[in-house]
């Protein structure tokens, strides 16, 4: 237990102060009232579908939970349900094997909702594109609010596209 | 038998369908594994289909090459009874390729769900890539369990973490699990596929988004496939700086496993502690390669970005602040009994199990079986750095954590070897002129064995590009270690296997 504490005390805090939000980011006019946006704000809570990425996008979405990017100070939590969620984060390019759990996923936030599309394969398809087995971009199957490109973004990229989302304008 | 060019010692040798079994009994008897299975369509050359199987032996890489002489209905003898991995491989071979597996013992689909329908597959030649079908239904037998008390509990594929996609389907009584059913596929997005209208020399960026975490491991296994075919000899400068990349991508993974598997014992402390140590470190892959994840860094012909030697002296200062770090937190994860006490007995499997299983990578050394591609067939540059094979042999998720303790300490002993004796030279060469060819790349990544067979084709372009990850060996193998344990345990097993769905969906 000594060297447990010990290591807390000397590690400190390692957080670095959060990006700005990027409007360049956002796909489509925000959809949804400044109030609602900033009921969203300090309290917003995200479910994460994989719809087909090739799992390094993933990386960077535990990287954005790490102590230096640290998404919690934000007051944003990732939640294991979208029956909890405001928001869903969605990477890779959707296969056709998960278009319909993306779907029921989406159907199964409650509204108000918001969707983040992850990474050039999120965005546009990226490098395994559309055809018989994938649906390419995310917003061809589901409405797509902000769209963070990267391959894979970076954990910073990650945050700003989710304070983007509930920035109202 | 021919030996097939390229530095990892490989045989091809081409059979008929009583030398395709009798190679497979004579490989177990020798206690020989069953690496991986595909086939290729080769009707616009002329020929029929071939199914090719690839073999480790004591010797090294043993490619069959069976011409099937049906083609219209392609088929080929079953493995499954002889090497478990078969069983998933063939599904997966059949729904792509249309080859059947005579007397299978699993004929249900494995990569095809409902987005293209039974008798189309796309791995044929004249299959064209870009059209879509109308959702077929998707109901796939699961095998029940009967019995008094007995009943299901169906995950995913949507999962409840930040995980990949894939269903388990558990038959449990009271706590316990009494049997797992693993149904994957659900990331297929038609990767061997895309890979044949690329161009052979820019495929590596494809073969290095397989499974992102293991991006170098499969980029080298390609890159490695390409010079073989291409008769492409290497710097040693270029194989040494693969190196340095294949064991800094190991030491991230396993960083991230040790925090993510403290986590899920309870332990935040962990998740915190090496969560930071795994971020420092990609953001020296940033600085040095451009990549946290080190995405792009191995290209054909050598590596895209070398190493000033006014880095040297920060990389030496990482490498042994990290091993503080890690021998501290090694201490506390040892001395707290409320995190031993969940991994220790906990998804076992034992080295017998473990051997007849086919079983591969860090799952394998940990279960005992001290196999290391870097160690057994050490080419340049391992033959110089002189791996030490880590094994442990409780088979536990103690023994996956404790090995994974083990493995950095190793890894950072090589990337200090490296730095030490970076030879001087080119770090690329330029390429030949795209010809038609056969090669294989062999790499042990973080997770296991990756394995890479490429054809090209006269026309600069891939032919046939196979990527095999390790996870297809041991995705089955969690299977077996999750059994008699309560539900709460599996993400704690789950996560000490940490295998890939992207790697096995393709
Ligand atoms: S954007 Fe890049 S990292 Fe993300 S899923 Fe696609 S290929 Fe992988």
């Amino acid at each position: 237990m000594y060297r447990l504490l010990r290591q807390i005390a000397c590690t400190g805090i390692v957080t670095e102060p959060p990006p700005e939000p990027d409007e360049a980011l956002r796909e489509v006019r925000q959809r949804l009232t400044a109030a609602v946006l900033r009921g969203f704000r300090g309290a917003l809570v995200i479910r994460h579908v994989d719809a087909g990425s090739c799992n390094g996008c993933e990386l960077e979405i535990h990287a954005a939970n790490n102590p230096v990017h640290n998404l919690e100070q934000l007051g944003i939590r990732m939640a294991a349900s979208p029956r909890h969620a405001d928001l869903l984060l969605v990477t890779g390019p959707v296969s056709r094997h998960m278009e319909t759990a993306l779907r029921r996923t989406y159907d199964a936030v409650p509204d108000p909702k918001l969707v983040v599309a992850l990474g050039d394969c999120g965005c546009t398809g990226g490098i395994f594109g559309e055809g018989y087995a994938s649906c390419g971009r995310v917003s061809s199957v589901i409405p797509v609010d902000v769209a963070v490109p990267g391959c894979p973004p970076t954990p910073v990229a990650i945050l700003q596209g989710i304070l983007t989302a509930i920035a109202a304008r | 038998m021919n030996a097939l060019p390229g530095a990892i010692p490989a045989r091809l040798a081409e059979v008929d369908a009583a030398g395709w079994r009798a190679t497979g009994a004579a490989v177990r008897a020798r206690g020989g594994r069953l690496l991986s299975l595909w086939a290729a369509d080769r009707r616009d050359l002329g020929e029929g289909h071939v199914a090719f199987a690839a073999f480790a032996g004591a010797e090294g890489l043993l490619l069959l090459r069976l011409p099937l002489a049906n083609r219209d209905a392609p088929s080929a003898p079953d493995l499954s009874d002889l090497f478990l991995p078969a069983v998933r491989l063939q599904r997966a071979c059949t729904d792509l390729s249309g080859v059947a597996f005579e007397v299978a013992r699993d004929p249900r689909p494995w990569l095809r769900h409902g987005a293209w329908p039974a008798g189309v597959h796309p791995l044929r030649r004249d299959f064209v890539a870009r059209q879509s079908f109308a959702p077929v239904p998707d109901d796939y037998p699961f095998v029940s369990v009967a019995g008094e008390g007995v009943h299901e509990i169906p995950v995913g594929p949507v999962h409840a973490g930040i995980i990949e996609p894939g269903h388990f389907r558990f038959s449990v009584l009271g706590e316990r699990v009494l049997r797992l059913e693993e149904r994957l596929g659900y990331k297929h997005k038609g990767i061997e596929k895309r890979f044949e209208t690329l161009a052979a020399a820019e495929a590596h960026r494809l073969a290095g988004r397989v499974s992102g975490d293991s991006t170098v491991a499969v980029a080298w296994a390609y890159a490695m496939a390409l010079e073989a075919a291409w008769g492409v000899q290497l710097p040693a400068r270029a194989l040494w700086l693969r190196a340095l990349l294949l064991e800094r991508e190991r030491i991230a993974n396993h960083l991230g496993d040790l925090g993510m598997l403290g986590n899920d014992a309870g332990l935040a402390f962990g998740l915190a502690q090496f969560g930071r140590l795994k971020e420092c470190w990609l953001q020296d892959n940033a600085r040095l390669w451009c990549h946290r994840y080190l995405m792009d860094a191995i290209v054909p012909g050598g590596v895209g970005v070398d190493l000033a030697t006014e880095q040297h002296a920060d990389l030496h200062e990482a490498v042994t602040e990290l091993e503080a770090e890690v021998l501290e937190l090694r201490a506390v994860y040892d001395e707290h009994a409320g995190l031993q006490d969940r991994f220790r007995g906990c998804g076992q499997l034992s080295p017998d199990l473990a051997l007849r299983l086919g079983l591969t990578g860090i799952a394998a050394r940990a279960s005992g079986q001290a196999r290391d591609l870097r160690v057994d067939f050490p080419v340049l540059p391992w033959d110089v750095l002189g791996v030490r094979a880590c094994t442990q042999t409780g088979g536990d998720v103690a023994a996956r954590v404790a090995l994974r303790f083990d493995e950095i300490a190793e890894s950072l002993r090589l990337l200090r070897a490296v730095l030490d004796d970076l030879p001087e030279g080119d770090c690329r060469v330029p390429l030949p002129a795209p010809r038609a060819g056969l090669g294989l790349g062999w790499v042990e990544g973080w997770r296991g064995e990756v394995l890479v067979a490429l054809e090209t084709g006269a026309d600069c372009r891939v032919r046939r590009c196979h990527p095999h990850d390790p996870s297809w060996q041991n995705w089955p193998a969690l299977e077996h270690a999750v059994i008699g344990n309560i539900v709460p345990d599996f993400p704690l097993i789950n996560k000490s296997f940490n295998l890939s769905y992207a790697g096995v969906d393709l």
